[in-house]
């Protein structure tokens, strides 16, 4: 199957954390390709790399060897186009709701009302209208989360990268954010790249799934996930979901 | 056992003061937080204040001491009205207050842009951190006539005292404040490309504000001190040069006048400190609603 090119590319990039113990191999020769518009899941067990690897994609590390790139482009450092999204809300807890999701329209420059109409956008987006003006510190985790993805969202980034950001969430809560993640990238459609520990949720929102070996990372299976959309939560007890999990999880037990 | 009168002492025990431990805790720890005050609560600690100021009254005029040792609350009030109508208390006030002030000011820059500094470089906290502890470990008291010596009798040694009294928990408090930024928030406001000017406003002053000022709450009653001390090894005026003068003259009623007036002007500037923090720190009440 041709692919068509990757807006977002890791091209043999190796990491090693230097420490005072020694040298931390953390991945080895990664190399993957993110077509526009889709949305990617990186599974793998704890440690094996997959943070490192998305702080890479993201600018803020710079690999040992190889090299990352946006639509051909290096990647050399941190830059808007990319979103990111972390496993804490990661909020300013002196700006309400509303400051947060406009700090990244603010820091671009953008005029004041262009600022506050696409902040009403956002909050519309993610259902925190009643919220705007709350504190994080009086938000829910999963509320805390949506403001997140709302943020990264809102300066409208081409590439969306989310380290575990429901990893500190409690499991009902989980899913519904999976889903409502499902509902916003229907609306906004960017290229995402996922890092998760639960395999349903990788199968319930991905087109493709990366499974990486223990440490150090390697990319040992790429698997298509080929439900169609729009997905909810009820294909969770479906035969052909069911059975993509399995495959999924056979595969990360073979690494 | 009576259980009417059992269930009332558990209510008053629920209702004791307890120790809040929020972030704002300083300003509201020494506050009692009861559900239920009634109005006789607020007449306790004025009660308690007019007993001991009548009890000081009656040892005052009760003739076992001389009137230079222990004047009678309606004598040092007498001064004090004196001191205060005439305008000279004005006047020596006004030169602590603008020591303290200045020193302040002073105090707080130099360790705030010097804290920064070493939160952010390793190479300014590898170089100063040494000195800077070294800086701590002087006892400033014993420097202070050495200061006079070297910067006059006038206002500016006092100021100095003030300045470098602040300085150290104020540096402290700074890169306390700088260093308990979260990295994924540094992280952010680098992918949002935020400019070093940008990181410093929207990020690190906000962050650290609130160790920030408590070190301002601290530092505002140093100050206090700094300048008393300068003013009682040199000096032309102030109240710290009243409360020498009236010592050497064995009139105690214009010390302790003088003394009470120092005491409100501290307490004057930590109220000050802890409306700033009401102000700038709102969002703190937040989840504690």
């Amino acid at each position: 199957m041709p692919h068509p090119p990757a807006i977002l590319a890791a091209e043999q990039i190796s990491h090693v954390y230097t420490g005072p113990s020694g040298d931390v191999p953390a991945l080895d020769h990664v190399s993957l390709g993110l077509s526009r518009e889709s949305f990617v899941c990186l599974v793998g067990p704890s440690g094996c790399g997959k943070s490192t690897l998305l702080r890479i994609l993201a600018g803020l590390l710079r690999p040992t060897a190889g090299r990352a790139l946006l639509e051909g482009q290096p990647i050399t450092r941190a830059q808007r186009r990319i979103g990111i999204i972390f496993q804490k809300s990661n909020l300013m807890p002196w700006r309400t709701v509303y400051s947060n999701l406009s700090l990244p329209l603010e820091l671009a420059g953008v005029p004041v009302e262009e600022q506050a109409r696409r902040t009403l956008a956002m909050l519309e987006l993610t259902g925190l209208q009643n919220f705007a003006e709350a504190y994080p510190a009086e938000l829910s985790g999963g509320m805390a989360q949506r403001v997140a993805i709302g943020r990264a969202l809102i300066h409208d980034p081409e590439v969306l990268l989310l380290d575990e950001p429901f990893g500190a969430l409690d499991a009902l809560t989980r899913e519904q954010m999976s889903e409502e993640l499902l509902h916003i990238w229907a609306r906004a459609r960017k290229t995402v790249l996922m890092v998760t520990h639960s395999i349903p949720e990788a199968v319930l929102l991905a087109d493709r799934v990366l499974v990486m070996s223990p440490r150090p990372g390697r990319i040992i299976a790429d698997i298509e996930i080929p439900l169609l959309r729009p997905r909810s939560l009820d294909l969770l007890h479906r035969s052909d979901f069911v059975a993509l999990t399995e495959r999924l999880r056979r595969s990360i037990r073979a690494g | 056992m009576d259980h009417s009168a059992a269930t009332g002492k558990q209510r008053r025990q629920t209702a004791a003061p307890e120790l809040p431990t929020g972030r704002l805790h300083t300003s509201v720890a020494l506050r009692a937080v009861e559900p239920r005050t009634t109005w006789w609560h607020w007449l306790l600690a004025p009660a308690l204040g007019t007993i001991l100021i009548v009890g000081w009254e009656a040892l005052a005029r009760s003739g076992l001491y001389a009137d230079f040792i222990i004047p009678a609350p309606t004598t040092v009030a007498a001064r004090w009205w004196a001191i205060a109508s005439d305008g000279s208390l004005l006047r020596h006030a006004a030169v602590t207050l603008r020591e303290v002030l200045t020193g302040l000011l002073i105090g707080v820059a130099a360790a705030f842009w010097l804290g920064y500094g070493i939160a952010r470089s390793r190479l300014v906290a590898y170089t100063l951190t040494p000195y800077l502890v070294a800086l701590q470990a002087v006892p400033i008291v014993a420097v202070a006539p050495l200061l006079i010596i070297w910067f006059g009798a006038g206002i500016a040694s006092k100021v100095i005292i003030c300045a470098l009294l602040v300085f150290f928990p104020m540096l402290i408090n700074t890169v306390l404040g700088m260093r308990s930024i979260p990295t994924d928030l540094r992280d952010l406001m680098e992918s949002l490309e935020a400019t070093p000017r940008q990181t410093f406003l929207y990020l690190e002053l906000p962050a650290a504000l609130p160790i920030v000022l408590s070190g301002l709450k601290v530092s505002a009653t140093l100050a206090v001190i700094g300048a008393v001390v300068g003013e009682f090894v040199s000096a032309s005026a102030g109240l710290g040069y009243l409360i020498n003068f009236g010592r050497g003259i064995y009139d105690t009623p214009l010390v302790i006048a003088a003394v009470l007036t120092l005491t409100a002007l501290a307490l004057t500037l930590y109220g000050l400190t802890v409306l700033l923090e009401r102000l700038l720190l709102g969002w703190q009440q937040a989840g504690h609603k």
